[in-house]
């Protein structure tokens, strides 16, 4: 074996390994924090949980599902169904327009409304300007909140990238037989651009199942999404070293570890199908204007 | 000669005329815009809510900064309100307060975590992305690719919640064991038995960057991935034909080859180095651990008691709503510089940049 072919061997071996390794360790937390929620009180207080269940007990989820702590969790978790339903159609909505408005040519102050949009992605006036603003602007409960974080530019100029890369034939075609704007935009565009319409809903969705901040501070106690629940229950579980909250045969850390299967759910089951639109956004890039 | 004076008369009636020409076009501009608005109504329509959104809530809280020059009072509108000039940014960074020396420990505690972010988290992506290129075997190649972006989709809050969990340092009667990766490295004999590394000082920068790396350095070398299956093959082929072994190629081939993709990437994480993700540090830090982990953002949001439901909130002290406008503007204001400064380096170096 010559030098050259071995570098190439032990390049190969090291990538092998390095990929099967990163990806273990990307998986390896959230089977260990199923392990964890399903396993016994003394197990997981003794730290004898690494890898697979010890002692399997299926009460802390089914506390949460249907038990005592149900009530305040599926509150949270349809509020949060709530926010990323509404909020991903109201993003979509607006998003989905301006970024075909901003595809034409023919637009006039095309350049300066883009400058607009895309300035905001490298500057912000900060978070007690935009917490003053918020609050003057009353955003204070669900449908705030759902306006307030309406839409992103990278989302936006994603589209807006898209849209212009379809043939004008068809489009024309269809003015032709006397389509207005709105007709072109649902008949032909969306159609015809489904992976990215694919990608930027997910995007947007997911911006809104897992944002925390802004909701906690913005809306009351009762209209708090899953994230904001959560990690209430996680301050009061660190906040007892003890973990003594139950005399169940789970641990308060089960508890929170089925909250968080629960909530990271819905991801896990759509992902293995949609990751190729999870993927996609970054490579469409291209924002510069 | 005669022909001359021709051409030049006609050339005179020719610019006349077409200076006529553009004064009409400009006098009727507006006129033959609106007619194009008039046409395309739609597309105009269809503008007006992403301008309504953008405007009130990314650009009219800019009149706020001014909140950093004021005497804030919840009960005035911005502009009603007493003006300080500088006294709220002279005082933050100049005074002898304990809220100067917290004010420089969050600037400094930002510029580390951010500096150690780039030199540790920049290069894994790319190194990651070599990686893959060179599994050939496609189906294996795509699962633990698929596998490494999961982490990326997870939310903050469980993932910090999973980070704070398996970091946890048990309790002091024993009953509760520490958390799983607190146990490795006990047996590792990395950390001693009782030391709690999830609040401990000297820990947070590398729990924050190690799980920042977990978390995203697989889909962060998607676009290098990208960019190395963009090379053509032929070169390497050149290359090996040169005599080049593997490394060689490495750098001989696909490091030119990514140059590009590095180089806006790079701006990009620059640019970013005083944006530190504040989320999660709110969501992992504690109070043990402010000499290394409070941020400039965290700070800001303790000062303005946006958490607590005082200060910018209503009611509480109302002068240090001020004070973390100040910090804010400040935050701001470099952040700015910074992605302005890259991109102008980057644009006189390699003639790629942003904007």
């Amino acid at each position: 074996m010559n030098r050259l072919d071995k570098t190439e061997l032990i390049f190969k071996v090291l990538a092998y390994t390095v990929a099967t390794l990163f990806a273990i360790a990307a998986l390896y937390p959230f089977i260990y924090t199923f392990s964890s929620a399903i396993s016994g009180r003394q197990a997981v207080e003794s730290g004898s949980v690494v890898l697979f269940p010890v002692d399997v007990q299926w009460d802390a989820f089914n506390d949460i599902i249907r038990g005592q702590y149900a009530k305040g969790f599926w509150i949270a978790y349809s509020n949060t169904i709530f926010y990323t339903l509404y909020g991903t159609l109201f993003s979509m909505l607006i998003s989905v327009f301006a970024g075909y408005a901003l595809s034409k040519d023919r637009l006039i102050f095309r350049r300066q409304i883009n400058f607009l949009i895309v300035f905001t992605m490298w500057f912000s006036a900060g978070m007690i300007p935009t917490y003053l603003n918020y609050k003057r602007l009353g955003v204070d409960g669900r449908w705030g909140i759902i306006f307030a974080f309406g839409a992103q530019a990278f989302n936006i100029v994603l589209l807006r990238n898209y849209f212009s890369g379809i043939s004008k034939e068809i489009e024309e075609a269809a003015i032709i037989d006397g389509a207005n704007e709105f007709q072109v935009l649902w008949k032909i565009y969306i159609p015809m651009s489904k992976a990215a319409m694919a990608t930027v809903t997910l995007f947007y969705a997911l911006n809104r199942w897992n944002g925390y901040f802004w909701n906690r501070i913005l809306v009351p106690d009762v209209d708090h999404p899953l994230q904001v629940f959560l990690r209430i229950y996680l301050d009061t579980t660190v906040n007892d070293p003890d973990q003594s909250l139950f005399n169940y045969n789970y641990s308060t850390q089960s508890m929170l570890y089925a909250m968080i299967v629960m909530s990271i759910i819905p991801i896990i089951i759509i992902y293995p199908y949609l990751q190729r639109y999870f993927a996609q956004g970054v490579n469409v890039g291209g924002v510069k204007e | 000669m005669k022909n001359d004076q021709i051409i030049i008369q006609e050339d005179v009636l020719q610019v006349e005329r077409r200076e006529k020409i553009i004064d009409e076009m400009e006098r009727t501009k507006w006129k033959r815009y609106w007619a194009q608005v008039k046409k395309d109504w739609a597309l105009y329509l269809m503008l007006i809510p992403v301008i309504m959104f953008f405007f009130l809530v990314r650009y009219l809280p800019i009149s706020g900064i001014l909140v950093a020059f004021k005497n804030y009072d919840n009960a005035l509108a911005i502009g009603d309100q007493d003006f300080y000039g500088f006294f709220a940014l002279k005082n933050l960074m100049f005074s002898d307060q304990t809220r100067t020396v917290e004010f420089w420990r969050a600037f400094r505690n930002t510029f580390s975590i951010s500096m150690y972010g780039l030199i540790f988290g920049f290069p894994i992506p790319i190194i990651l992305a070599l990686f893959f290129s060179e599994i050939k075997n496609e189906l294996y190649r795509s699962i633990t690719q698929i596998l490494s972006y999961l982490p990326n989709f997870i939310s903050m809050v469980v993932i910090t919640s999973i980070v704070s969990l398996m970091l946890a340092g048990g309790n002091q009667s024993g009953t509760v064991a520490p958390g799983v990766i607190t146990q490795l490295l006990i047996n590792l004999g990395v950390v001693e038995q009782g030391v709690n590394i999830r609040i401990e000082p000297e820990y947070f920068r590398s729990i924050y960057i190690i799980s920042d790396i977990w978390q995203g350095a697989g889909y962060g070398s998607i676009v290098y991935f990208a960019a190395i299956m963009g090379i053509n093959p032929v070169s390497y082929e050149a290359a090996r034909i040169d005599g080049a072994n593997k490394l060689a190629q490495v750098r001989y081939v696909t490091l030119p080859g990514m140059a590009p993709t590095l180089t806006i990437m790079l701006i990009l994480r620059i640019g970013s180095v005083l944006s530190v993700g504040f989320e999660k540090v709110l969501l992992l830090y504690d109070v043990q651990n402010y000499s290394t982990s409070d941020v400039l953002s965290t700070y800001v949001i303790r000062l303005g008691s946006l958490m607590s439901g005082g200060g910018a909130s209503g009611g509480g002290s109302q002068i240090s709503v001020s004070f973390a406008g100040a910090a804010d503007l400040f935050n701001s204001l470099i952040a700015m510089m910074l992605v302005l400064g890259a991109n102008f380096v980057s644009r006189r170096v390699s003639e790629t940049s942003l904007f």
